[in-house]
């Protein structure tokens, strides 16, 4: 893996930053004047869900409990999605400033890494720079100097479950259970690990934090749209030259993107990854905002020589694989959706037979408990509406092999 | 196994309990290091587990079975996870996972028999924009060839 540091560009997070300030600024204001900046910057969840931080924050806060967490969620596990690795790697005095001030914030005396398995890699840089930090008293006991300041950051390893990215999942896995998602309510906020108060927040989101807590809330609602504030890191990968992380406002368009990545005869864009939606070459003006294109980053740039279909079938074998089996709408519906793509491409397929389907993946998407099974038929409906030309003459002597 | 090698296992979770405390959230470290050390998690060491954490046995193997890099059989000493997902599968991934199985003259998903290589299909690494990918173990190899995938292998002692 290339450290690119030096080369980045952007507004935010890929600006300038000296390792420590965020934190030796947020000590000079109160928790209420912290809150008051990040609510006003709106800053929303960058992990996909797009919570405003600072309503998750305020109720951690109001928590009255003896013990909270801040839990910084580098479970990353979307198909197509690299940007916290590359935060973790060049970036991790964002990501752990960003969790000294939420613990100073919050009134948390520790953090929790919960860094995916396949980031296993990335431990021993990181230990070392929490070593650094501890060192330069910017973690552990009375922080600054600052008496009753204490907060240190732990890291967890995962062991490999798409699942433990949704936040109730990861805190089972963090109790040393399986990766199940909880019901909600209660939220994490309230009743989160051990049962304590507990914010999780993506990488992302917590890089964010320091530049808040330096320029206000108003400097970053410069950048991106009314309902989308600031830059979004998006990882772009697939059919383009240069496959990487960039950093742009919200806002920016597909067409926009795909020039930037030099992607070049482009026939779709899923965006979002396995869970999200594939967008058509019409639809390249459309912007990247939840106001339109919401997405937790993830890019992936599909040429005129790909198969629809084919792809459709990577999602639905990753989903099948990868659904925590607890629910039946899920558990089931995902297979049930992976043989209909089965039968299409053996064209042994009804009409009436997909649109079931399609219903099925509708009533998946509100009859799942987590956000795994109520995402996962986004791809299977979108491909197959989008590309319902390419898709159906493909059994009929179609171009693709 | 035998009963020397049961007592060393023992004395080895009583070490990790040790480590990390007889919590049920210390649960996935203590499973963790085991199958680093032993690169997989025996019926034996799960009931050990159980026993030290004051759990039932069910409930490590519920554990166990959930997680993809957990496991209950024995594996080789080195396990090797190439990338099937979208970006690495448009970048031949299939090229890199053929040239693996014929080198070590095994399929994906088993083990040869000198136990040194399990190979095995992964869900995205991460490394998206330097696919195709593979793992050895904790360390990570991107923009492969089939011939360097291979290199990677002979290089492992
Ligand atoms: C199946 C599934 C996987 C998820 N994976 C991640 C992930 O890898 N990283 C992440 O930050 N959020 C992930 N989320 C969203 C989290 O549940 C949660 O919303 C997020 O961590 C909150 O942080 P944020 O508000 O900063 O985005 C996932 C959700 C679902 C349903
Ligand atoms: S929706 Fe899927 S992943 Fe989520 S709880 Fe149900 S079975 Fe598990
Ligand atoms: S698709 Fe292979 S690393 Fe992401």
């Amino acid at each position: 893996m290339e450290n690119k540091k030096h080369t980045r560009k952007g507004d935010i997070i890929f600006s300038d930053y000296t390792p420590g300030d965020g934190i030796k600024k947020a000590v000079t204001l109160s928790r209420e004047d912290i809150l008051f900046e990040i609510k006003d910057s709106k800053l929303k969840g960058r992990g996909g869900a797009g919570f405003p931080v600072s309503t998750k924050w305020m109720l951690a806060a109001a928590a009255i409990s003896d013990e909270k967490y801040i839990v910084c969620n580098a479970d990353e596990g979307e198909p197509g999605t690299f940007k916290d690795r590359v935060l973790l790697y060049e970036y991790p005095e964002l990501v752990f400033d960003g969790m000294v001030i939420a613990g100073y914030t919050i009134g948390a005396k520790k953090g929790i890494v919960y860094l995916r398995g396949e980031y296993e890699h990335a431990l021993k840089p990181l230990e070392d720079y929490l070593q650094k930090m501890r060192d330069e008293n910017l973690l552990g006991k009375s922080i600054l100097g600052i008496r009753n300041f204490n907060f240190d950051i732990e890291i967890f390893v995962g062991s490999s479950a798409y699942v433990c990215g949704e936040e109730t999942a990861l805190i089972e896995s963090l109790e040393g259970n399986r990766g199940e998602a909880r019901n909600r309510p209660p939220y994490p906020v309230n009743t989160g690990f051990k049962k304590k108060p507990t914010s999780v927040n993506n990488v992302e989101t917590l890089c964010c934090i320091p530049h808040i807590v330096l320029n206000g809330g108003n400097w970053f609602k410069k950048f991106g749209t009314g309902e989308s504030t600031g830059t979004k890191i998006f990882s772009i990968s697939g059919d383009c030259e240069k496959p990487d992380v960039y950093e742009l406002p919200w806002g920016t368009t597909l067409k926009e993107l795909l020039e930037i990545s030099g992607a070049q005869n482009t026939k779709a864009v899923q965006i979002g990854g396995a869970s999200g939606q594939c967008v058509p070459k019409a639809q390249f003006n459309r912007k990247l905002a939840y106001e339109d294109l919401p997405t937790g980053g993830s890019i992936i740039v599909f040429n005129e020589s790909r198969n629809m279909l084919k792809v459709l079938k990577n999602f639905m074998e990753f989903f099948v694989e990868e659904s925590c089996g607890q629910c039946t709408p899920c558990r089931i519906g995902n297979r049930k959706l992976l043989e209909g793509v089965n039968m299409i491409e053996k064209g042994e397929y009804t009409f009436t037979y997909l649109n079931k389907l399609k219903e099925l993946g509708k009533t998946m998407q509100v009859a799942s408990k987590c956000g795994l099974g109520q995402s996962s038929p986004n791809s299977f409906i979108s491909i197959l509406e989008n590309f319902n030309d390419e898709i159906f003459s493909y059994n009929n002597g179609g171009t693709h092999a | 196994m035998l009963v020397s090698e049961k007592t060393s296992l023992t004395e080895e979770i009583e070490l990790l309990v040790q480590k990390y405390g007889n919590d049920r959230s210390s649960l996935l470290k203590i499973l963790q290091d085991v199958q680093k050390n032993h690169r997989y998690i025996s019926e034996f060491a799960q009931q050990e587990i159980a026993r030290l954490l004051k759990i039932h046995p069910v409930e490590v193997y519920s554990v166990v079975s959930f997680y993809a890099f957990l496991n209950s059989k024995p594996k080789g000493r080195n396990i090797v996870r190439i990338c099937r997902t979208i970006t690495c599968d448009m970048k031949n991934k299939e090229a890199i996972a053929k040239a693996v199985e014929r080198e070590l003259g095994i399929k994906m998903g088993e083990t040869t028999k000198d136990k040194k290589f399990t190979i095995e299909y992964a869900n995205c690494l991460g490394l998206c924009d330097e696919g195709p990918a593979m793992a050895i173990n904790e360390r990570v190899y991107t923009k492969l060839t089939p011939e360097k995938a291979v290199e990677y292998l002979n290089s492992v002692k």
